[in-house]
């Protein structure tokens, strides 16, 4: 096999400057990968949970190394530790650095009652975090237009299927990686007088989570 | 109507839509890392990643064209010419250069020092026959063969593999003539 001995040569991938993260590549480059990722994993599957889940797997592996990039470079090798503080990292500096813009504010959808006050206090320009006023455990990350979901269009037969499940998914690996435990969905939800729903991604967080942030005060 | 004139590679990179590198090069790491759980075998995997590549690069070369005022290219030599220049430029943001031509000029390399698909990544001994970026070469052929060029293309050096470069060999295998006139109803 060719490389095989060839090991020692390699500079150590650790050993190379971390990047400034100012690299970019164009929108169809991603989009056409990322197609080219639904479709394999559609030959993969029987039906469209096991192709969310697939999805959202994949987007796990991505948010765990998204966790341990930005951690490195953006916040001094420190990580959040609080519930909210893990919850504004990730609308904000996540999603600053892999969509290009923090969130916005958005009025509620269907699932959404109630904006979370503190939050959308401190960051005016870039929030769409909401929490969900009847479980204390659910928050929701809402984007008008989702960047994976640009050039998507679900066939009718294919339902409620969303390929932002694939952003749920780092949003997990973000969150299940600085050890917030957390089951993360993304939902269609329609918004009256548009033509395409706005995608929610919703962040349901594991009991011991709350257990841990209700002793921590 | 005076001809359009073609588009440098950075001016249509400027003025195209973009994403933050990261989010491309993780993402590619989580398809490759799904492959090789799913496929098991290197070979296999290279596979698949040659015909992801072939698949987009067969829609891509309808944007290229679109968006590049490409003319027909007179020869194979400008053909790959401006694929390093114009065609990595608009979609990677990188340039490739070209060298390593044969005798006939049916065969190039394009050696590429920077790669947005390999940050963050290193081979661990169970991958090493893994050609990580085999999707660039299957892109190359899929977008070539749609205007009319079948070719092959293989990686000679690889940086992952510990060689100092990437090196993409494409060879003219032949072109393929175009037939008129074309028949709308088949």
């Amino acid at each position: 096999m060719i490389g095989v001995g060839k090991i020692k040569q390699y500079t150590n991938v650790l050993d190379k400057p971390l990047s400034k993260g100012k690299q970019e590549v164009s929108l169809s480059a991603f989009a056409f990968l990322f197609s080219e990722m639904v479709q394999y994993n559609q030959t993969q599957v029987d039906n469209i949970a096991e192709l969310e889940r697939r999805l959202e797997d994949a987007g796990y592996a991505v948010g765990a190394r998204v966790l341990e990039l930005l951690c490195h470079r953006e916040k001094g090798n420190r990580r959040e530790t609080r519930l909210l503080g893990i919850l504004s990292f990730v609308h904000s500096t996540v999603w600053k650095v892999l969509f290009g813009k923090a969130l916005e504010i958005g009025c509620g959808g269907t699932l959404v009652r109630r904006v979370l006050m503190e939050e959308s206090d401190r960051c005016q320009v870039a929030d769409s975090l909401e929490k969900g006023t009847e479980h204390e455990d659910e928050y929701m990350i809402s984007e008008k237009e989702l960047l994976v979901n640009r050039f998507i269009s679900i066939p009718k037969d294919m339902g409620t299927f969303n390929c932002g499940a694939f952003v749920a998914g780092i949003v997990r690996g973000v969150l299940d990686s600085a050890g917030f435990p957390a089951v993360v969905t993304a939902h269609f939800v329609p918004v009256e007088g548009q033509l395409r729903p706005r995608t929610t991604i919703l962040i349901k967080f594991a009991e011991e989570v709350l257990r841990r942030e209700a002793r921590l005060g | 109507m005076a001809p359009v004139a073609p588009r440098s590679g950075d001016v249509i990179f400027a003025s195209v839509e973009r994403v933050n590198a990261e989010l491309f090069t993780l993402t590619y790491g989580a398809i490759v890392r799904q492959l090789i759980t799913d496929l098991e075998e290197v070979e296999e995997v290279n596979k698949q990643l040659d015909q992801m590549g072939y698949n987009i690069g067969i829609r891509l070369i309808d944007e290229f064209l679109a968006k590049s005022n490409v003319s027909r290219c007179v020869d194979f030599k400008e053909t790959a010419e401006v694929i390093a220049k114009v065609g990595f430029k608009m979609f990677l943001g990188v340039t490739a250069s070209v060298t390593n031509w044969d005798a006939e000029g049916t065969c190039c390399s394009l050696i590429l020092e920077d790669n947005p698909l390999v940050d963050f990544v290193e081979l661990p001994d169970t991958c090493q026959g893994l050609y990580y970026c085999n999707i660039l070469s299957g892109v190359v052929r899929g977008a070539l063969e749609m205007v009319s060029m079948k070719t092959e293309v293989t990686w000679l050096r690889d940086m992952l593999r510990g060689d100092d470069a990437f090196e993409l060999q494409v060879k003219l295998l032949k072109q393929v003539p175009e037939e008129y006139p074309y028949k709308d109803d088949e």
